[in-house]
């Protein structure tokens, strides 16, 4: 038991070594440009994306470095395309918000709030006449639930029992304004009924919790149930975008979410359990240099060759 | 009998019915097509353009709810995965509720993706003013779409080009608007060779040969200019008319050769006048360096909304009789 938590904890580490390394270069300007952290919000990629196979497809937002890494795609290419360079995930023609690894079966950031939901509803669909079994899941943030897209993707896919797994990482903020003020219940769950389809309220700073959904809910849309709604109620250890003076926060309210952070939780968890200190920290000691190799290596590769920018815009 | 022969076979169709039967061909000849869009199925579509398929094709043609977003959305994603989604937005009007899952999305995937992914689908819709067709029921809205890198598009006004513009629009690896016309669906049966290979995109299509003027032209407004053309030549004044039924990739050498042949250059679209994609095409012969013996000439719907009485309306979208005095007065300079 205390083996997968502490697969979890390095899985966590990577995409928050990740994120803070790629704060600090941005800070010194290796990295331009408009950059979205998942800090404190780990544990919904690295639960969910451990209950996926490699046929289906996740469509993520652009606060989605995080799924990219969990899914598996290698971290050299993706802070080699947060820099620009020819090594890039996609050459440096997608950026922070639209790291794409079709072959890792990350199918791609999105930088329009809940533009991934009608996709994902295809990649769903697509599977039903490929036979591959693929089930499609899609991520959004709190605020994408307001937009019409996410409205008809939901309808979409219950209405024809399609294989979409709706993520929704519940921050409490939509970009910079708590969500708690935009609509009337935010139990957002609760809206699933309204589709008919299942809709669950889960602690999304719990890996272990998001993956016992999230194989819960693929097992149901494999078998033609249809999707479900997991709203992963989790907390922002970041601005919306970095330079956000998060003028918004409350007195006392980062101390407490730093309490319950799934990274600081997962570690008082072990420590409980007996799990000695020393391999707790050894974790974190491994992702940073897994993180910080990776981070020098892309930062040697040429930059993105202007001769070519204008490939790729049709077959 | 029909003609049968080895590049296809001829019938006799409307244009309507050429839309039908390049849709059946395509989801016979290619497994991965999905025909799908508001009331396609069952009902076989508002205009019976989709006819038959959900009949012979069965779970792989269907209707969706009134949600542009999700066909469109779903579109790209399915087109991601390897199907080839021909999805129908039933009025170009309606395409503008879910204007991102074209330009935002699809026009994007294969570019920002740096060409790991491909969006393959194809968007059947149809627009243009039509008697009583209300302000929401009547825009052109071709331009719009044309300022978008990464979709190509096309407007066929013929049986022919019908078939065979969503035959080549079906077969491409990229996003295509098809954009038809509710006007035309219903008109006379034509020859049309069905069967044959997908032909390349792009090209234009001389419909008229004259030596005075090249007037440019695409859409169901063709028929008119060709009305006007053919009265001109009773006075003496003979234009060549230059039909251009795919915008992008759009056919600018044809164009340019045609206003360095007749020193002259016209576009005519029923799409209003500012922003249009005259413009487009009046700048880059201009660019071009070709000598015109007299200013450009655009001929338009004016700016401005479309009113639903038929009265109304057909002060404003260019008749035969408008395009005709405007040809006129560009060959014999304004009286």
């Amino acid at each position: 038991m205390s083996e997968r938590r502490l697969a979890d904890l390095l899985a966590m580490w990577r995409i928050r070594a990740f994120e803070e390394k790629v704060r600090d270069l941005r800070a010194e300007g290796s990295i331009v440009g408009s950059v979205h952290l998942c800090i404190g919000q780990e544990a919904i990629p690295v639960g969910a994306c451990d209950a996926l196979e490699p046929e289906d497809a996740l469509f993520a937002t652009y606060r989605g470095h995080g799924w990219a890494i969990a899914r598996g795609v290698p971290v050299t290419p993706l802070f080699a395309e947060l820099m620009g360079r020819a090594t890039g995930v996609n050459g440096g023609r997608g950026g922070s918000a639209y790291f794409t690894a079709a072959d890792h079966g990350f199918h791609g950031e999105n930088s329009i709030v809940g533009a991934g939901a009608p996709i994902a509803c295809g990649a769903a669909l697509a599977g039903r006449f490929d036979g591959s079994g693929r089930a499609a899941v899609t991520v959004f943030g709190d605020g994408a639930m307001n937009q019409g897209a996410v409205h008809e993707a939901m309808n979409f896919a219950a209405a024809f029992d399609l294989p979409v797994v709706f993520v929704c990482e519940n921050n409490g903020y939509s970009e910079l304004t708590p969500i708690a003020d935009m609509v009337r219940s935010d139990r957002l769950a609760g809206r699933a009924a309204a589709y008919g389809m299942p809709g669950h309220r889960i602690d999304g700073n719990d890996a272990e919790a998001v993956r016992f959904h999230m194989r819960d809910a693929l097992e149901v849309a494999r078998e033609g149930g249809g999707p479900t709604l997991l709203e992963c109620v989790t907390e922002r250890i970041a601005g919306h975008y970095i330079g956000d003076a998060e003028t918004y926060r409350r007195p006392g309210e980062m101390d407490r979410i730093r309490r319950r952070e799934p990274i600081t939780r997962l570690r008082e968890g072990l420590l409980a359990d007996g799990v000695p200190a020393a391999e707790i920290d050894a974790v974190e000691t491994r992702a940073r240099g897994e993180i910080d190799t990776a981070a020098r290596t892309a930062l040697a590769a040429p930059l993105a060759d202007p001769a070519t920018v204008k490939e790729h815009l049709y077959a | 009998m029909p003609e049968m022969s080895g590049t296809g076979e001829v019938r006799k169709l409307s244009y309507g019915e050429a839309v039908n039967a390049a849709l059946h061909r395509l989801m016979e000849e290619l497994p991965e097509t999905l025909v799908y869009g508001e009331d396609v199925g069952e009902p076989g579509g508002v205009f019976g353009v989709t006819r038959g398929l959900r009949k012979q094709y069965g779970d792989r043609a269907f209707d969706t709810p009134i949600s542009e977003s999700a066909i469109l959305g779903s579109a790209v994603g399915a087109a991601m995965m390897g199907r080839r989604p021909i999805v129908e937005i039933m009025w170009a009007d309606f395409s503008l509720v879910a204007l991102d899952q074209i330009v935002n999305q699809a026009a994007n995937v294969r570019y920002v993706s740096n060409g790991r992914l491909a969006a393959p689908l194809t968007i059947r819709t149809q627009q243009g003013g039509a008697p009583g067709a209300c302000a929401q029921h009547s825009q052109c809205l071709e331009a719009l779409f044309l300022h978008v890198p990464g979709l190509r598009v096309c407007m066929p006004s013929t049986p022919q080009d019908a078939y065979d513009l969503l035959v080549t629009a079906v077969h491409s690896d990229d996003p295509v608007l098809v954009v038809e016309n509710r006007m035309l669906y219903f008109g006379a049966k034509e020859e049309v060779r069905v069967g044959g290979a997908a032909g390349p995109m792009g090209g234009a299509r001389v419909r008229r040969s004259g030596t005075d003027a090249t007037v440019v032209t695409w859409g169901a407004i063709t028929a008119r200019v060709l009305e006007a053309a053919e009265s001109l030549a009773g006075e003496g004044v003979d234009v060549e008319v230059l039909e251009t039924p795919w915008l992008n990739p759009f056919d600018t050498e044809a164009v340019t050769a045609g206003a360095a042949r007749t020193g002259r250059l016209a576009v005519v679209h029923e799409a209003n006048v500012t922003g249009g994609f005259g413009a487009e095409v009046v700048a880059r012969v201009t660019e071009s360096g070709v000598p015109l013996s007299a200013p450009p000439l655009r001929v338009g719907t004016p700016d401005t909304r479309m009113p639903a009485a038929p009265v109304l309306a057909e002060a404003l979208v260019p008749d035969a009789a408008r395009i005709a005095r405007e040809l006129r007065a560009l060959v014999r300079g304004a009286s």
